[in-house]
């Protein structure tokens, strides 16, 4: 695994002054405590992961679709993992890490309020204090979330700057963490930021396709033709493809989300996507060179996605050079698509992704013919958070696979 | 010696003041700047509005956003630049992306490096020096490069963290001035001078053998008081933002008159400490 701060012309540490000390503080741990196993790090993580979140968690062969697309489709069940998303592998990590650094306060940051809940866990699984930042957008929209956070004892900070969403709470945190850089460590929720963190996040979700690719080989007893997973900042992709990067016979495809259009509003400074490999450009945000949304003077600009996971307008800097040497596909799916194969796993499988995820089962649903004779297609998380929004965007859509909705007619929801 | 450095030679004590370009609009920024070039500011600090400001407190924030909701924008920020006729170098303050994008394709393709045509266009405006808060030293080389090649000062930010090498290498680097940031966290009027401001003067004494750069410092200074404390602790100047900031949010149209009687007192404070400062000189 690299500890370069670069990948390509990607990654690297574009923050405040005050910030570097603390970066340089935490490549130095990341080195030791996780690459190195000093003081048996890395087998407390993976018990801590076995025993608290779950793991390793299965790849299941998922009967109906592989019927249905005449092609061999394993699931990997991160949906599975404590918290219902892949994102504990990292935040156990990273909380787990503070402690070995001798930090006495975690901070995060949250969108949809997933990384803050897996965060909040962890925290409250390791007895650290714990503040999270989230924009007052996604506050309302992600109530359910913010209350699981609350009952885990953590504090959550209302963003108000802004549109009131994850760019805004990653900026936000991050002037904590300049406050507060002596006791405090910033637990990022993505691939994105500043070295160590782009590496670092990876190797803590790399357990994904570090099982994945033992699984696969048992069950289908070879590797996969492709691996297909959605991408926002990038965690789950990266976990899902670190391990396969080497195969060059796997194809890696990272599914983002298409939005309502591809196209750029500069006017408005709004992009009605969150396509950033697909349609961003070459620039610096969150600490980081790397493909970005933003308008032709370099001011970034607002995403978009029916899946508030996926709403981010950076992308993490090691796919970013990965889809610059062709070695991962950007490939990106619209809010529709999702929205039906959401429905269609939930039907068919009897599993209920999170709207995040379904991008990727849209981009099988749509492309299976071209995707080979064996594809694992990451589960990053599970829908419950998504039923309030899933409810309100199938009833604005006339879609044959939802099941009929007339049962809410006239109720009051 | 650069514009920069002259005018904080020929201070006695400089006043840096900062104010967002466009708050709220390009007229009202020039009207701005020489109100406090009248109060007595040496070189004055112009915001080019960022939409991801992450060192910049609730204050700076505020004023980038309504900066940016009037239209300003990287080219208005430069014909402002070239408008104002003042006597007192302007430093120009952004965020590295902005930068990194700045000139239309075809200026883009030709350029030595992606930073080159921002530069070339600041210093043909008429900005003497660029402060990029999110650019350590580490990430610099390609801006110093086109900085050195067109004359305009690099000036880096010494946080109360800088330690070791990397002040040492920073000291090195620096054009202009150097930027003590008297507190850790953002910018931000407060009502009293850290204890670490004291510290990172200290610090910056012990590895300042060779360098004369001038050393101003900022986050958090509003009152007369604070300006003398730093110059007395042999500082060469103060950089003063949110507190001007906060003048023109209240003050709207009459924000001038304000800004100049703020500029004046800060001025005489910054003034007043030089002569408390060190009966031995600090740098022989």
């Amino acid at each position: 695994m690299s500890t370069d701060s670069k990948f390509g012309d990607y990654g690297g540490q574009y923050v405040p002054e005050a910030l570097m000390p603390a970066i340089e503080e935490l490549g130095d741990a990341y080195e030791r405590y996780v690459l190195e196993n000093e003081d048996g790090f890395m087998d407390e993580f993976r018990e801590r992961m076995a025993d608290f979140g779950g793991r390793p968690t299965p790849l299941q062969y998922a009967e109906q679709l592989s019927a249905r697309y005449d092609t061999d489709v394993y699931l990997k069940r991160e949906d599975l993992v404590h918290g219902g998303a892949h994102k504990l592998n990292n935040a156990l990590g990273q909380v787990l890490l503070a402690k070995y650094m001798g930090k006495e306060r975690i901070i995060a940051e949250t969108g949809a309020g997933q990384h803050g809940t897996a965060t909040a866990m962890a925290a409250s699984h390791l007895d650290m204090p714990c503040e999270i930042y989230m924009g007052t957008t996604d506050i309302n929209r992600q109530r359910p979330n913010v209350f699981r956070m609350r009952l885990n004892d953590a504090q959550v900070n209302p963003v108000t700057t802004g549109r009131g969403t994850l760019k805004e709470a990653i900026s936000e945190t991050m002037r904590d963490w300049a406050t507060n850089v002596e006791d405090t460590h910033y637990v990022i929720g993505s691939v994105v930021g500043p070295h160590p963190f782009p590496n670092m996040v990876r190797d803590f979700q790399a357990v994904i396709s570090e099982e994945a690719r033992e699984q696969i080989r048992e069950k289908a007893g070879r590797l996969p033709d492709a691996v297909v997973s959605c991408a926002g900042g990038g965690s789950n992709t990266m976990g899902a493809f670190a391990n396969f990067v080497q195969d060059e016979g796997v194809d890696l495809y990272a599914v983002e989300a298409g939005g309502s259009s591809l196209d750029v509003d500069e006017e408005e400074g709004v992009a009605p996507n969150s396509a950033t490999l697909t349609t961003g450009t070459d620039g610096v945000l969150h600490g980081a060179r790397t493909k970005i949304l933003q308008d032709s003077d370099g001011q970034i600009v607002e995403s978009h996605s029916i899946s508030a996971g996926l709403d981010y307008a950076g992308v993490g800097p090691e796919l970013s050079h990965l889809v610059e040497e062709d070695r991962v596909t950007p490939v990106n799916v619209g809010d529709d698509v999702a929205l039906e194969a959401f429905h269609r796993l939930s039907q068919t499988e009897g599993i209920i992704p999170a709207l995040e995820s379904s991008h990727a089962l849209g981009y099988l649903h749509e492309a299976h013919d071209e995707l080979g004779d064996v594809v694992v297609v990451n589960v990053s998380g599970r829908g419950d958070k998504d039923l309030e929004t899933v409810l309100e965007e199938t009833d604005k859509r006339d879609l044959d696979v939802a099941p009929d909705m007339d049962l809410f007619e006239g109720v009051e929801r | 010696m650069s514009d920069v450095e002259a005018a904080f030679a020929e201070a006695d004590g400089a006043l840096v003041p900062y104010i967002t370009a466009g708050d709220p609009d390009a007229e009202a920024t020039k009207e701005q700047v020489r109100a406090l070039v009248a109060g007595g500011a040496d070189v004055v600090e112009l915001g080019l509005p960022f939409s991801e400001p992450i060192a910049d407190g609730s204050t700076i924030q505020e004023a980038i956003q309504r900066s940016l909701a009037n239209g300003m924008t990287p080219g208005k920020f430069l014909d402002l630049v070239a408008d104002l006729d003042v006597d007192a170098p302007l430093v120009c303050m952004t965020y590295y992306n902005l930068v990194y994008q700045y000139g239309d394709e075809e200026t883009r393709a030709n350029a030595e490096s992606p930073v080159e045509p921002f530069v070339a266009a600041a210093a043909e405006a008429g900005i003497s020096g660029l402060i990029i808060p999110d650019l350590p030293v580490e990430e610099s080389a390609e801006l110093r490069a086109a900085c050195d090649e067109y004359g305009v000062d690099l000036v880096f930010v010494v946080a109360p963290t800088t330690e070791g090498s990397r002040l040492q290498n920073m000291l090195e680097q620096a054009t202009g001035f150097v930027y003590v940031q008297a507190r850790l966290g953002t910018t931000g009027a407060r009502a009293d001078v850290s204890d670490q401001t004291h510290e990172s003067l200290q610090r910056i004494a012990e590895f300042d053998a060779g360098n004369s750069v001038p050393k101003a410092v900022g986050f958090g200074v509003s009152e007369r008081e604070h300006a003398e404390e730093i110059t007395a602790a042999g500082a060469d100047g103060v950089v003063a933002g949110s507190v001007f900031v906060d003048i023109i949010a209240e003050h709207g149209d009459d924000a001038p008159e304000y800004l100049r009687q703020k500029a004046r007192e800060l001025k005489e404070g910054a003034h007043a400490g030089t002569s408390q400062s060190h009966p031995e000189p600090e740098r022989t």
